[in-house]
């Protein structure tokens, strides 16, 4: 039977797989998607909580994770499009001019 | 039985197409397999009786989220050599041992958490039952998210102008 151990796992597998995407890639636009990884990730694991305890509290977080989502990618995407017009490039190993 | 066969398919389809994710070389692969995870994890939140979540999910993320993300990566239709593959140095290397190490730590925390899913009734997850929850218990946060979003809008228009 699949318990609410199958899903906080597979939950901290993605939420993984998103934080490695973060620290490994330097294209702009994969790390964001790697964002919305960890942001599933988490959203699957309220999701099933809120399932093991019968309330609907944990859906509507999830809900106000979904819109919250909508706006970074909104935002992170806006800059992406500013970095690419100023350095010709989404490598975040460019980006460096705040760099001491 | 048919209920843990499908969290199997869902949970291996996930996890196969996030490693697809953060593992393809170019930007528009990794879109198109973020949108089969995001898929396969409406499959997930359908499974745990949250059809509402379901729905929107596919809806927002698969919809327009990734639509927004697309049509970015058409919009600056980057050179070959400006696509960044994976090329291993020592810190990433390093990045993806604690990225690992982390992995191993949650499941180890995880691995034995009991707790079979209750019986539940027959409205649990519905649109009706959450909009309930949303509009009476949760609407000052409500309102706020509506803000952000406004204030996203704006300032996503603001960046993106040519000329400041």
């Amino acid at each position: 039977m699949v318990s609410i151990s199958h899903y906080l796992m597979l939950s901290a597998i993605l939420f993984s797989l998103g934080v490695a995407g973060v620290l490994i890639r330097r294209n702009a636009i994969i790390v964001l998607m790697c964002v919305e990884l960890m942001l599933n990730a988490v959203n699957l694991s309220f999701v099933a909580l809120a399932r093991k305890w019968g309330e609907l509290d944990g859906h509507v977080v999830v809900f106000f994770v979904m819109a919250v989502a909508a706006a970074e990618a909104a935002v992170g995407l806006a800059l992406v499009i500013a970095l690419f017009r100023h350095k010709a490039t989404i490598n975040l190993e460019e980006a460096n001019l705040l760099k001491g | 039985m048919v209920q843990e066969l499908l969290f199997y398919i869902f949970a291996t389809l996930t996890v196969i197409s996030g490693v697809s994710v953060i593992s393809a070389r170019n930007s528009i692969t990794s879109a198109l397999s973020l949108i089969a995870t995001l898929g396969a994890v409406a499959a997930l939140f359908a499974l745990l009786d949250a059809h509402f979540i379901a729905t929107i999910q596919i809806l927002v993320y698969a919809g327009a989220i990734m639509v927004l993300f697309v049509f970015v990566i058409m919009l600056l239709n980057l050179e070959p050599e400006a696509v960044q593959g994976l090329r291993l140095t020592p810190g990433k290397a390093l990045a993806a041992g604690v990225a690992a190490a982390g992995t191993v730590l949650l499941l180890w925390k995880f691995v034995g958490v009991k707790g079979a899913f209750p019986a539940i009734g027959e409205d649990y997850g519905t649109m009706e039952a959450v909009a309930e929850a949303l509009f009476i218990q949760y609407l000052i946060p409500f309102e706020a998210v509506s803000l952000l979003l406004t204030a996203a809008v704006v300032g996503a228009v603001v960046i993106g102008k040519r000329e400041l």
